[in-house]
């Protein structure tokens, strides 16, 4: 941590978006986890996406739990709404918020702490109700708050930094949200800014659940020879099975790519992902296909990054209760109480 | 495994074109430059360093670090040309340097008695005699930089006081006589000999008496005339601008017309309206041919005089003076306009209009000054230039004839103190050198120390939190009092709380941000904290097509790339230090210690046992 605020002075030359704000314009309170954390190039992520979207701040609601992911939303949109939740328990507030006004854009950030152990019930009825959400996990694979214990998404065989070999089996947090039903599914790291930011982006845009694993090395616990999640482990074993570029609105293709190797997936907003494959045969349509190539390669010691699955007529939760289209926090009394004549005809009808 | 650095290199990373090296540090230049203040001072003070201690109160050893600088720190606080303040990287970061001069006038103003740290000549004389021609800035920096080594040394000048033009051009309302007197004594406290008042009229004359090395710093003591209708006439009120400021600075001159006009858009001739305005001028105007931006006066200066009501003209050429009964009555003046060709360059061409006459007492001429050296004999070895400049090496500060140097404005025409100061100390090292035999071309390197600034986790030695104030204005005395007494200095200074809080503007430039690639993890940590935008991680290439890829594009090609050696991922990391605010956010969110604070504190050798090999 640093003691210090980030002076206010900016590049003469910081570029604005459509509404004027510059990148600096999109952070928060200056970061008090540990010097290199992930976390925070996680926070520089999600704010860079948010000021390449064009998004309004006051539009977004960041929820999150406890641990040392669920401290970040401090640190980025300081203009946004923010809720930080008891410890597991952020799905359930953000379903919530959500149910009541489906127009804000909701942004939950947690760990493999909150989501995977205290709070995987949580998580799974979250990503199974198909909440339009960005749930992104910040994945270390330990507990930093509490000095580096192994949480569930640490593997089988890892080592902490005592050198103690790990003897449970891993969590796949991927593998769950595909099972459960997440209709836009994707694995990063935040050492890799370039991959996180677009797959950040098409997960603001996608209508439904949208959920990102991203791995984030603890510098403190988790980044030494025996961990699975260090920067060296993830650079080494890092499979990209595609690039993603969002574009919004659709824009032709200028670059130059080999016939064959560009998709383009429209979304439900008309706005396109443009994927460019790296892993010929890999096809993210394909639910079923995309588990059983995942837990092949994960077999084989690789961690399989980039948009894993996505549905692009994803429907959510208020598609599947029919509310209507207005949030229901905005409803009048006139609308939510349309007097004793309405109740009448509506009691007739079950006469 | 999926490069993806390879993968997405942009096209331009042509692996056959020039990449770029990783940047040697250990080069001094590399972090002087970074120090743009110090970089841009001709004397090369390490400016940071005094302004970190006038922020401390340590005003007595601020100036001595300016003292063994400049020399004149409380002169130059008032009167210098300030390079530095055009180069300071707070003007790049918003919108005005830091106010760096009138910084150290500070220290200047609030030291104590700091004579018992000045050194002192030794008893024991090394037996080299050397002849100082001109009590100026340039020949009094020779002086304090060899009595203390034992020389001999004398000083010649036409004047009764040394000097030189800080004393006669340079008025009082500017330069106090008290700080002058201060600084000049401290130098003739260490007993060089004086030959004062009396012109040296032949140079052959000086050498024949036997100096072991002689030092011209005679300045440009001629102001040049303006010869059009009229001239011969109304002689009795038109007055060389140079000529007439000795005249007031020694007393001899103390009135002037009602109604005056000064010609040249220089220093010279915004001393020359302001002093009219204190000497009984009313309506004093300043007239010249060029265009108010390409006037040669400094911002301030022009600033200053028309804060005392004395309207500046533009674009017109003066013509002829109008005279009656052997009066001078006005001057007229043709319109003209500036005209550039195709390189660029600016001719002015009369616009057709009418004519102007303005109505005038007394006219002062001060469009610029010109060297004349009438008492050098051409026969005994120094080579003069088509221009009547002698030929003198830049670096060594000798001319054709071994063992006779020139500095100041003798060596190069017309400059300003801070150039006569550094031209001083270069010459004291070549006198000292070739007194000893010695080589004068091999130029002692700098004195350099870099060391890390870390106290603790988060602590650093220097004040990292970054002042958003802007600049802060000098206080000056009130126009009606400044007014009436040419004596009375205008500007008032800054107060101690005003100097604290201008010396936080400061970003401490040098404090270094020092990176050691092997231990960089590449976690983009410092990417993300930099408010600046500075550090990118990227792939190598050429360094024009790099320039454009960072983070935030390098635009400023005057500003160096601060270049990594290869890293894990074949990546490199590029600083671009043009806008740094080195507020070390980089090295506190840094896990393994890859970045770190250093202050590189730069010295520049001066004459004495050091800068000699033997």
């Amino acid at each position: 941590m640093t003691y210090l605020a980030k002076p206010k002075l900016h590049h003469p030359r910081l570029p604005t978006n459509k509404l004027g704000y510059t990148r600096r314009d999109y952070e928060g309170a200056v970061s008090t986890l540990c010097a290199g954390c992930g976390h925070d190039s996680i926070s520089a992520a999600i704010i860079e996406a948010c000021f390449e979207l064009d998004i309004e701040p006051h539009r977004v609601a960041k929820l999150s739990g406890i641990g040392c992911s669920s401290k970040t939303p401090t640190y980025f949109l300081g203009n946004s709404h923010g809720f930080n939740s008891v410890h597991g328990r952020m799905p359930s507030v953000l379903t919530g918020a959500n149910l009541a006004n489906r127009d804000l854009i909701y942004m939950g950030v947690s760990g493999d702490g909150d989501s995977a152990s205290i709070g995987l019930g949580q998580f799974a009825h979250c990503i199974r109700r198909g909440v339009n959400m960005v749930y992104i996990v910040e994945n270390n694979g330990v507990y930093g708050l509490t000095k580096g214990q192994f949480s569930a998404t640490a593997d089988k065989g890892s080592k902490n930094k005592r050198g103690v070999m790990n003897t449970d089996l891993p969590i796949d947090l991927v593998g769950l949200a595909l099972q459960l039903g997440a209709t836009y599914v994707a694995r990063s790291f935040s050492g890799d800014k370039k991959q996180l930011v677009p797959l950040i982006k098409g997960a603001i845009l996608h209508h439904g659940a949208a959920f990102i694993d991203c791995i984030s090395p603890c510098v403190a616990f988790n980044n030494h020879p025996g961990s699975t999640k260090s920067f060296d482990y993830v650079r080494e074993h890092n499979e990209a099975v595609n690039r993603l570029d969002v574009m919004v609105p659709r824009e032709p293709i200028t670059a130059d790519y080999a016939a064959g190797t560009v998709e383009e997936i429209v979304q439900h907003d008309s706005s396109v992902l443009r994927l460019r494959k790296l892993a010929a045969d890999y096809d993210p349509h394909d639910r079923i296909a995309a588990m059983a190539y995942l837990q092949q390669r994960q077999a084989a010691g690789e961690i399989v990054t980039g948009l894993l699955y996505v549905e692009e007529s994803a429907q959510d939760l208020h598609d599947y209760l029919g509310t209507v289209d207005k949030p229901l926090n905005a409803l009048s009394d006139a609308e939510l109480c349309p007097g004793a004549e309405a109740l009448e005809a509506f009691n007739a009808m079950y006469r | 495994m999926t490069d993806t650095s390879v993968e997405d290199r942009p096209t331009g990373a042509d692996a056959s074109k020039p990449r770029l090296a990783p940047t040697d540090i250990r080069n001094p230049d590399y972090f002087h430059k970074v120090v743009d203040c110090q970089w841009a001072c001709p004397a090369h003070t390490p400016v940071p360093e005094y302004i970190r201690l006038i922020a401390a109160g340590r005003y007595s050893d601020a100036y001595m670090i300016n003292w063994k600088s400049n020399v004149f720190p409380g002169i130059l606080g008032r009167t210098c040309d300030r390079p530095c303040e055009p180069a300071c990287r707070r003007g790049r970061v918003e919108t005005d340097p830091v106010a760096i001069c009138r910084l150290k006038r500070v220290a200047a103003d609030n030291k104590d008695d700091i004579r018992a740290r000045l050194p002192r000549p030794p008893a024991q004389k090394n037996g080299k005699r050397v002849a100082l021609i001109g009590a100026g800035p340039a020949s009094l920096t020779v002086a304090r930089d060899l009595l203390p080594l034992g020389y001999h040394v004398v000083l010649f000048d036409q004047d009764p006081h040394a000097g030189g033009m800080m004393r006669t051009q340079i008025p009082k309302f500017r330069l106090p006589e008290t700080v002058l007197d201060e600084e000049v004594g401290y130098i003739l406290d260490m007993q060089p000999e004086l030959r004062l008042g009396h012109r040296v009229d032949s140079l052959k004359a000086v050498l024949a008496e036997g100096f072991d090395a002689v030092f011209i710093g005679s300045g440009a003591p001629r102001g040049r005339d303006l010869g059009i209708p009229g001239r011969k006439e109304a002689a009795a009120n038109i007055h060389i601008g140079i000529d007439w400021l000795a005249g007031v600075a020694f007393g001899h001159i103390t009135r002037i017309g009602r109604r005056v006009i000064v010609l040249g858009g220089g220093n010279t001739a915004m001393d020359c309206c302001r002093s009219s305005r204190r000497l009984g001028g009313e309506d004093v105007r300043v007239v010249v041919r060029s265009g108010f931006d390409e006037m040669k006066a400094s911002p301030w200066e022009k600033e200053d005089a028309m804060h005392e009501g004395i309207p500046i003209h533009n674009y017109l050429a003066p013509k002829a003076f109008t005279h009656a009964n052997g009066r001078l009555t006005g001057v007229v003046f043709e319109k003209v306009a500036a005209k550039y060709d195709d390189k660029g360059r600016r001719t002015l061409v009369p616009t057709g209009e009418p004519d102007v006459h303005m109505e005038c007492d007394d006219v002062l001429i001060a469009i610029g000054q010109e060297n004349a050296f009438p008492w050098i004999e051409r026969d005994i070895g120094i080579e003069f230039d088509r221009w009547g400049m002698p030929k003198v090496d830049p670096v060594t500060m000798q001319s054709t004839r071994p063992g006779v140097f020139f500095g100041g404005d003798a060596a190069f025409g017309p400059k300003n103190i801070i150039w006569a100061v550094a031209h001083g100390h270069q010459a004291a090292v070549s006198i000292d050198k070739f007194c000893h035999g010695e080589d004068i071309r091999e130029r002692p390197p700098p004195n350099v120390n870099l060391v890390s600034q870390k106290m603790g986790i988060h602590e650093w030695s220097y004040d990292n939190e970054i002042s958003l104030d802007k600049r802060h204005k000098v206080p000056l005395r009130e126009l009606d009092v400044a007014l009436k007494d040419i004596r009375t200095e205008v500007e008032l200074g800054f107060d101690r709380r005003l100097a604290w809080l201008e010396a936080q503007r400061c970003l401490n430039c040098d404090v270094q941000t020092v990176f050691t690639s092997n231990l960089c993890i590449e976690c983009d940590a410092c990417v993300d904290i930099c408010p600046m935008d500075c550090i990118t991680f990227t792939e190598n290439g050429p360094e024009d097509e790099v320039r454009t890829r960072l983070k935030a594009p390098a635009i400023n090609p005057t500003q160096a790339l601060y270049v990594s050696d290869s890293l894990k991922t074949g990546r490199i990391m590029v600083k671009d230090e043009d806008v740094c605010l080195h507020c070390g956010l980089c090295a506190e969110r840094c896990p393994t210690g890859a970045w770190d604070m250093q202050k590189f504190l730069l010295e520049t050798a001066q004459a004495g046992t050091a800068c000699r090999s033997r």
